[in-house]
């Protein structure tokens, strides 16, 4: 991993995971669109740089590891995949059509490149702690990432892994929180409160840090850092907005879900590209 | 092939110890095996794989939807991950973990679950299992069995690690009765018939099949002639011995320690009403919560007995006329 990364190409890209997504749900005309936005720029470091990956060979013995334990955002993990390769950009229009290999929630036996299936929330953050396990058992030196969604602390079985993680010192592990505020039912802090996130894992024994989760820069910069830290696991939590990136989605109060039509889509890909420009 | 042991007397190991050898054999040939905790490896038995393969055991604590969770991970990279906690814990507990996780997911995952039913006598009805068989049942592609005796136990361990997929095998952890000669050795979906009868056949597994036996002999004093079968595999439950059971003698009886919904009686009727029906009766738990109390008297208290398994024996030839 550099120490800079070139952040008009990593920018760029996470424009293009974002478009990609909004044109697959515009697609299928609905779809799980504020926490897919939140991810877009997390995604784009970890796939446009950080991760070591052969999108020809997805199961690389030596490749880095990812979990989307918040499966409903497979959509922007499928755009992301499908901007690197991994299978035709053409065939994010099946999402969620009969026969489809991209089904709404994450599944490691139909898409390439998905590692763990996910959609239950809370099981992917065990599945990536002993995927982190088994790849330190078979002595590879390959990290692990995982994305938990902020809602998704509410169930207790984050928090058997988290203890977990810490005692058996998985510093190759690093999960991220997609502080978004918002879950299905509206905002976090209204529905069961999170209160301080990383104070919450330091107290469990983690490395955090918080980061703007919508800047590439300071995301790269967290993971560079996390990787320094010996012995402990890392978590950083990114400080965004459900929605985030999509000007249909970031304005309305619930955007877990929604209808999209294809005037929303092109609207909202230019604004993306319009923001770009002045970027 | 199997052999009925000479006599049938209460084994000098446990079973949970017969258990942690098997896994302690295969983990010495392969280091993809690993033994899951979840702090209960004093009662599980397994301490000792802890202390000989320190490396292949990983003891998460008490937080079994983790556990099941790092088991797929585990399994997903390679490993052949068995994990091991009572009955309870090992399924209800974690039934979307193992659902999700493990079954959806395609990974290679062994539950065992240490507590069948009454035998898990004095830690009482929270603690005890009638209905860890039929959830685990429900589970696309779970195989799903209940050794009867150490003999079996040794000859299933190696091959539920041998082949990909996800698995729930119920145990009792202290000393069974014995049932099968040293030398016997089982397939995985393959029912044991134990005696040969024309009257009425009976199906049993787990501890159920030595009173399955016993009253195998009462009948006989009354000149019934009972088939009986050991159907240690209750998921995929051996079709074809049902089938020609129920041609050979007319009448099944299904006994289980066990709810009789969603069990092996369940599975034996599906098959019945499908291809051959004919009179059935269940010997089992009817539909109630587990209560404390030494095995004996749960057996009692359950109807899980020889002469409950000849009252519905005569039962089901009576509705044969």
């Amino acid at each position: 991993m550099k120490d800079y990364i070139n952040t008009v190409t990593m920018e760029r890209f996470a424009a293009d995971i974002r478009i990609q997504t909004i044109l697959m749900f515009a697609h299928a005309g609905y779809g799980h669109i504020g926490g897919a936005m939140s991810i877009s720029d997390v995604l784009a470091v970890l796939y446009g740089g950080v991760m070591s990956i052969d999108p020809k060979n997805p199961s690389w013995e030596e490749r880095d590891r990812f979990v989307l334990s918040k499966g409903h955002s497979g959509p922007s993990l499928y755009a992301a995949l499908a901007l690197k390769g991994y299978f035709p950009l053409e065939e994010l229009k099946t999402l969620n059509r009969g026969g489809t290999r991209l089904p709404s929630h994450c599944d490691r036996l139909k898409t390439p490149g998905i590692d763990m299936t996910t959609g239950s929330l809370g099981q992917g953050v065990s599945a990536a702690m002993g995927i982190a396990m088994g790849v330190r058992m078979k002595g590879l030196e390959c990290y692990t990432y995982l994305i938990v969604g902020d809602g998704e602390l509410q169930e207790g079985q984050v928090w058997e892994g988290v203890q977990f993680a810490a005692h058996q010192k998985l510093d190759h592990l690093i999960a991220f929180v997609d502080d978004n505020k918002k879950q299905l039912d509206g905002m976090v802090e209204e529905i069961c409160e999170p209160f301080d996130i990383c104070d919450k894992f330091r107290s469990f024994g983690w490395n955090a840090q918080i980061v703007k989760g919508y800047d590439v820069k300071e995301i790269y910069q967290a993971i560079t850092q996390a990787k320094k830290e010996v012995g402990k696991p890392s978590v950083i939590v990114l400080d965004t907005i459900k929605g985030k990136g999509c000007n249909f989605a970031e304005v309305v109060d619930f955007n877990h879900y929604m209808v999209i039509s294809d005037e929303m889509a092109e609207e909202s890909i230019k604004e993306i590209e319009k923001k770009l420009l002045k970027e | 092939m199997y052999r009925l042991a000479k006599e049938h007397k209460e084994e000098k190991e446990a079973m949970r110890d017969v258990y942690c050898n098997a896994l302690m054999q295969l983990a010495e040939k392969n280091p993809a095996v690993i033994s899951v905790d979840a702090d209960v490896m004093h009662s599980m038995g397994t301490l000792e794989f802890h202390k000989n393969y320190p490396s292949q055991a990983i003891n998460c604590g008490i937080q079994e939807a983790n556990a099941v969770g790092v088991c797929a991970g585990l399994s997903v990279t390679g490993f052949i991950p068995f994990f091991h906690t009572f009955s309870t814990f090992a399924t209800r507990r974690v039934y979307d973990q193992v659902f999700l996780s493990c079954a959806y997911s395609g990974a290679n995952v062994k539950i065992v679950g240490g507590d069948a039913g009454v035998t898990t006598a004095v830690n009482g009805g929270t603690h005890m299992p009638f209905e860890d068989m039929g959830i685990m049942r429900n589970i696309p592609g779970m195989t799903v069995i209940e050794p009867t005796d150490s003999t079996m136990l040794r000859s299933i361990v190696p091959q539920i690690a041998n082949n990909y997929g996800n698995y729930y095998m119920r145990l009792c952890r202290r000393s069974t009765m014995k049932i099968y000669d040293d030398s016997s050795e089982f397939e995985i979906g393959k029912a044991a018939i134990l005696k040969e009868g024309e009257d009425v056949t009976i199906f049993a597994n787990g501890i159920m099949v030595h009173e399955a036996l016993k009253a195998y002999v009462m009948l006989e004093k009354q000149k019934i002639s009972a088939r009986v079968v050991d159907m240690f595999t209750i998921k995929p439950v051996d079709a074809d011995c049902i089938i020609e059971s129920a041609k050979l003698t007319g009448a099944v009886v299904a006994v289980e320690n066990h709810n009789i919904i969603n069990g092996l009686g369940s599975a034996v009727a599906e098959v019945l009403s499908e291809n051959y029906p004919v009179p059935l009766e269940r010997v089992g738990v009817l539909d109630e919560f587990g209560e404390v109390g030494d095995q004996n008297y749960l057996m009692k208290r359950y109807g899980l007995t020889a002469e409950e398994i000849c009252r519905k024996s005569i039962k089901a030839i009576e509705r044969k006329k």
